[in-house]
């Protein structure tokens, strides 16, 4: 029986200029922090109120995983907003949407009412855009 | 609700700004001493009526919120190598007993028991960095 999700992967551009969206702009915490030799790093970040959801920051780089045609393939579909990983939740969507605006996140939704409350989109430095829901 | 409902104005916009001023008002000066008495003032709020509308929006105190942040920072400043008594002031605390109390009780450890756990976590990770990756991560990256 499946119980619950640990890790999950978002592919950034840059591992560095992530980590500091990640943890100064959303406020995440570092949970994993490892060097793996030459330019690699597993790099894992937790929402602050979720501490046993490890976030992997992976960058797309050509290697064992991806050859150079497709990590640039995946770097041109993330640039381009292609991937949306996932939903956050917060407890006030509106100081929360206030909050990273002036921390220069940008947002492709504004708060907006829906039928299960109220949600905004915004991108991460890489492109990767997420869902900002305040639940009803 | 039949028609969905753009709120880029939503209302108290005003509202929201001056509390989130005043949370990263916080965030920047938590090291300082800060009188929350100043704060509402500078966001135009009762210090009553401040205290209020910050907790319905974070879930804590302006009080408790600082705490928390300058708790944070001091495992932070930890993990670097500093003295209990340094990181206490440095944070903003000015009595090291207090600071220890509130360490643990939100952290869950005395700072020196973090500073024991941490740094034999680095160790770990030096030695046998492959121990903290899951096994399918690091065969997709070939790291052996």
């Amino acid at each position: 029986m499946i119980m619950k999700m640990t890790h999950v992967c978002v592919y950034v551009l840059n591992q560095e200029t992530a980590y500091d969206f990640y943890t100064n702009k959303l406020g995440f915490k570092v949970k994993m922090d490892v060097p793996m030799g030459k330019d690699a790093r597993w790099l894992t970040v937790t929402p602050p109120e979720q501490p046993e959801l490890e976030i992997t920051l992976f960058p797309v780089a050509t290697g064992s995983m991806f050859t150079e045609a497709t990590a640039q393939s995946m770097k041109e579909l993330i640039s381009k907003g292609t991937f949306g990983p996932g939903v956050f939740t917060c407890r006030d969507i509106y100081a929360t949407y206030e909050e990273l605006k002036s921390k220069g996140v940008e947002f492709v939704k504004p708060p907006t009412k829906e039928f299960y409350g109220t949600e905004a989109l915004f991108k991460d430095d890489s492109g990767n855009w997420f869902s900002l829901a305040q639940l009803a | 609700m039949t028609e969905k409902e753009t709120t880029p104005a939503y209302p108290k916009v005003y509202l929201y700004k001056r509390i989130v001023q005043a949370k990263l008002f916080i965030d920047a000066n938590y090291h300082l001493t800060i009188d929350l008495d100043n704060i509402s003032d500078e966001a135009c709020f009762s210090k009553f009526h401040f205290i209020r509308l910050f907790k319905k929006t974070y879930g804590k105190t302006p009080h408790q919120y600082l705490t928390v942040v300058r708790i944070e920072k001091a495992a932070r400043l930890l993990q670097t190598g500093q003295n209990v008594s340094g990181v206490c002031y440095a944070v903003g605390f000015d009595s090291v007993s207090s600071f220890s109390g509130l360490f643990k009780r939100i952290v869950g450890q005395s700072p020196s028991a973090y500073v024991a756990t941490y740094q034999q976590t680095r160790n770990q990770i030096t030695v046998m960095p492959l121990a903290f990756v899951p096994g399918c991560f690091a065969f997709q990256h070939g790291w052996t």
